[in-house]
């Protein structure tokens, strides 16, 4: 198990150092941030001096290579905007984020699990038909579209939840009921399918067979069994959603590492565009690790 | 008059799928007492197993129904009794073991667990079901009983996972047992012993078995009583002496007719050089030697049967000879040449010369391409053997020559019955003229009745075409029929070889010996006496068998 944690951890960083080569020259061909930074009218001799300022005068390669020593003492730079290092900007929105996402997730998963056992539990029957069509929808309806009628219906016409922006618990209710949509629509069909072959199969004719009750069946023989597929469309949903939902953080005005990341984009602030990428990176790297451990905690026939 | 304790009257199931509904069973009627064994005897579709599934209540409904008739339990209707009072009848009273215990048992829980799942369901604690469930592990001569209990199912050979299955049925000391194919998916050896086990069972509790089979030795082996099933209908029952020696109906007969192991023995005929010449077969897997020096001379026109239980390397041997996995070691010279070492282009060539057929014909004929482009794929490979302009023609023939019609050229595998596939896999295989065909369970996986079509044809390309043959199987009464040689395998190595009479009638090997022993023989006489020959001979066998299954 442990040698098995070495050799993953060792084939990300190969990727994350990819992943930075790749970012940190893709954002240098953008523009200059000089440019966007001082004022329309400024000198070159001030373009000049900002640029020295902030290393921006040297060749990219040896940018590049400062970068790299930069990093490997946490050191990720400031934040042009906002002048504070950057890494501390960026874990400040993650933590928003990742809260975000964790609540969004954990309600996604219980809720599905359950709708799409039952569905599968009597497939063709009233509650399959139903949630099948609840969970369609789900999966195809578009999420900026639903936030924003989800802010005109509760939020304008209705006032019972704030518009945008954080600062008390009824802030968090529109944003994780947008974003639970998609992925419960998703994971419902996968559960579904997934318990249909599980409930079919032999182990719980031999479950039936001893007379076990039909509750224990679904959700300790059949489900333990159906989980494998499950958890691997978990973690990528739940990856998108680390990565920052951008489009419902930016309607919602919430303070996530999706918006961070738009803003900085827009306005030339690399040390923070890398900075998020590296921490993202990392914090999906940690969650497929888990997942890997996962399979292994609910199967015994993986081992690695 | 007591009641039975099992009694189905007037049972009739139908599905209803798609296309229409399916009589699975038709009014059938059966009994079953105290220490009784009955079995039901039938063939793929005969709706044998139907019967076991309406009285544990596993038929899905819907597509199932139950148009008719009642079951009796100790002289109550099952069919009247709620499914809450039905679920508790499961395990406790009625129990069920399987053909596959390996799909059968919860891959992702320890057997441990599900034992005390099966005790704990039906009230009784936690600290007794575990105590429980290590005596019944230890009363079916599980290796290791502390230990087992916290092993999951794969970590068990087949022959050990089926008695944590009995051991599971038996938990709560059921009136009924239910063994549906309980030994189809076991080495002989360990079907010997498993069925020993459930009689012995049976004696000390006094329960009922009702086993479903489609092997007449298995039959003859525990059965008291039969009923045989032909689609869905039962067409005869009785003692299983008056069934074997006076069946009635004309599909018993058939049946018994059918029962390999009674024709003469071929005598080998074959002259001139081997055109295969094995020697010293070696093959490595990791650490494990699955091949340890094999060798054996093949002419043409011949049939050197394979016989060994699993982990014998009888399929390894196939797989290297065709050069779907390379040897480690020693040579096999094909015409002259050492097909171990042989460059990609003159393997190209052999190729056409040896060809295979496998065990399960749904899964090797591609589901996609019709019968007509699975024969003719390999002149589209071969493209010297035939022009394009003859291809229908001579697929006509070989469908033809397999007893198949050339109307069933554009038909796709899943509009045959298993038989017939297998059929449309021998002319796969005779579309390149092959002069040596492996055979690798070829017809393991058929109903008696086809497997004796398809010996039948086998032997026919033999002596029509001179074609040798590598027959791998576990069936010895099959091979008995079919083969001119014998090679008995053992853990990678050749335990005996020699001709089918010398092999047969004067074993030579301890293992032979049990091999051939623990064989079933249909015909219940014989196999009584089989068995008291074993009893008496006990003490020597014994320690040899359970030898063997613990290393197995």
């Amino acid at each position: 198990m442990l040698s098995f944690i070495r050799k993953r951890a060792f084939a990300s960083l190969i990727s994350l150092i990819g992943l930075l080569v790749m970012v940190f020259f893709l954002s240098r061909l953008t523009g200059d941030p000089a440019s966007l930074f001082l004022p329309v009218e400024a000198s070159a001799e001030m373009k000049a001096e900002f640029r020295a300022l902030h290393g921006l005068d040297q060749p990219l390669l040896v940018q590049f290579g400062q970068y790299v020593g930069n990093v490997l003492t946490g050191d990720l730079g400031e934040s042009l905007r906002k002048a504070r290092p950057a890494l501390d900007v960026v874990l400040e929105a993650f933590t928003w984020t990742l809260w975000l996402a964790v609540i969004t997730m954990t309600l996604v998963t219980v809720c599905a699990i359950v709708v799409g056992s039952l569905a599968a539990f009597r497939t063709g029957g009233f509650f399959d038909r139903f949630s099948s069509m609840v969970s369609l929808i789900g999966a195809s309806v578009p999420d900026f579209w639903l936030a924003i009628v989800a802010i005109v219906v509760f939020a304008i016409q209705l006032s019972w939840l704030p518009t945008s922006g954080t600062g008390s618990l009824s802030h968090w209710i529109l944003p994780i009921c947008v974003l639970f949509v998609r992925p419960f629509g998703i994971i419902v069909q996968v559960v579904r399918g997934s318990m249909i072959s599980a409930l079919s199969s032999a182990y719980v004719k031999t479950a039936r067979a001893k007379g076990v009750k039909a509750g224990p069946i679904i959700f300790i023989h059949a489900l333990r069994n159906a989980m494998l597929p499950v958890i691997t469309v978990i973690g990528d949903q739940a990856a998108s959603l680390l990565n920052g939902a951008v489009v419902i953080e930016t309607i919602f005005g919430f303070p996530g590492v999706g918006k961070l990341m738009i803003d900085s984009i827009l306005q030339r602030d690399f040390n923070v565009v890398l900075a998020a990428i590296l921490v993202t990176a990392f914090a999906i790297f940690l969650m497929n690790l888990v997942i890997d451990l996962a399979y292994a905690l609910l199967d015994p026939r993986i081992r690695y | 008059m007591a009641d039975h304790l099992l009694e189905v009257r007037n049972l009739s199931v139908d599905f209803y799928t798609g296309t229409g509904t399916v009589h699975a069973v038709r009014d059938i009627s059966y009994h079953l007492d105290r220490g009784e064994t009955l079995a039901i005897l039938g063939e793929s579709g005969s709706g044998k197993s139907v019967s076991s599934s309406a009285i544990m209540n596993l038929i899905d409904m819907p597509p199932g129904k139950i148009a008719s008739g009642e079951i009796l339990l100790n002289g109550k209707d099952l069919f009247k009794m709620s499914s809450e009072a039905r679920r508790e009848v499961n395990g406790r009273r009625i129990a069920m073991i399987f053909q596959d215990p390996l799909s059968h048992l919860n891959p992702v829980y320890t057997v441990g667990w599900q034992m005390r799942e099966a005790l704990k369901t039906h009230g009784i604690s936690s600290a007794q079901a575990q105590s429980e469930a290590l005596r019944l592990f230890k009363r079916v001569a599980l290796p290791e009983p502390e230990k087992a209990l916290d092993k999951y199912p794969h970590e068990f050979s087949g022959g050990q996972r089926q008695r944590v299955m009995i051991a599971m049925a038996l938990a709560l000391k059921p009136d009924l047992l239910i063994a549906d194919e309980p030994t189809t998916a076991l080495d002989v050896t360990v079907q010997a012993e498993v069925l020993a086990l459930l009689k012995e069972l049976q004696r000390e509790t006094g329960m009922g078995v009702l086993i479903i089979t489609h092997d007449l030795g298995v039959v003859s082996e525990v059965a008291d009583r039969v009923v045989v099933m032909e689609k869905g209908q039962l067409v005869e029952s009785g003692t299983v002496r008056e069934v074997y020696h006076n069946p009635q109906h004309a599909y018993t007969k058939k049946l018994i007719a059918a029962a390999p192991g009674k024709g003469e023995m071929h005598e080998p005929h074959a002259t001139g050089d081997a055109i295969l010449s094995v020697k010293d077969a070696r093959k490595f897997y990791g650490g494990f030697e699955a091949l340890k020096g094999v060798s054996f001379d093949l002419k043409a026109g011949e049939t050197v049967a394979v016989v060994g239980e699993s982990g014998s390397g009888k399929s390894t041997l196939a797989r290297i000879l065709l050069r779907l996995e390379e040897a480690d070691g020693g040579t096999a010279k094909w015409k002259g040449k050492d097909l171990f070492t042989m460059s990609p282009s003159d393997l190209f060539k052999l190729r056409r010369d040896l060809q295979m057929v496998f065990q399960d014909p749904t899964q090797s004929l591609n589901p996609r391409m019709t019968v007509y482009q699975l024969i003719s794929e390999a002149w589209v490979i071969h493209p010297e053997i035939l022009p394009k302009a003859k291809w229908r023609e001579r697929a006509a023939e070989l469908l033809d020559q397999v007893g198949l019609s050339p109307e069933h050229m554009g038909r796709y595998p899943h509009q045959f019955s298993g038989g017939q596939r297998q059929r449309i896999a021998i002319a796969r295989a005779l579309a390149l003229e092959p002069k040596l065909i492996v055979c690798d369970e070829a017809v393991s996986a058929l109903d008696v009745s086809v497997q004796a079509q398809v010996i039948k044809l086998l032997d026919k390309l033999r002596r029509d075409m001179g074609i040798a043959f590598i027959f791998i199987a576990h069936d010895l009464p099959l091979v008995r029929d079919f083969a001119d040689y014998v090679m008995v395998m053992q853990k990678g190595e050749v335990v005996e070889f020699g001709t089918v009479a010398q092999v047969f009638d004067n074993p030579q090997k301890p293992y032979t010996q049990a091999l051939l022993a623990a064989s079933l023989d249909p015909d219940p006489d014989v196999q009584a006496a089989n068995r008291n020959a074993r009893l008496t001979h006990r003490p020597e066998n014994r320690s040899r068998f359970s030898k063997s299954t613990m290393r197995i």
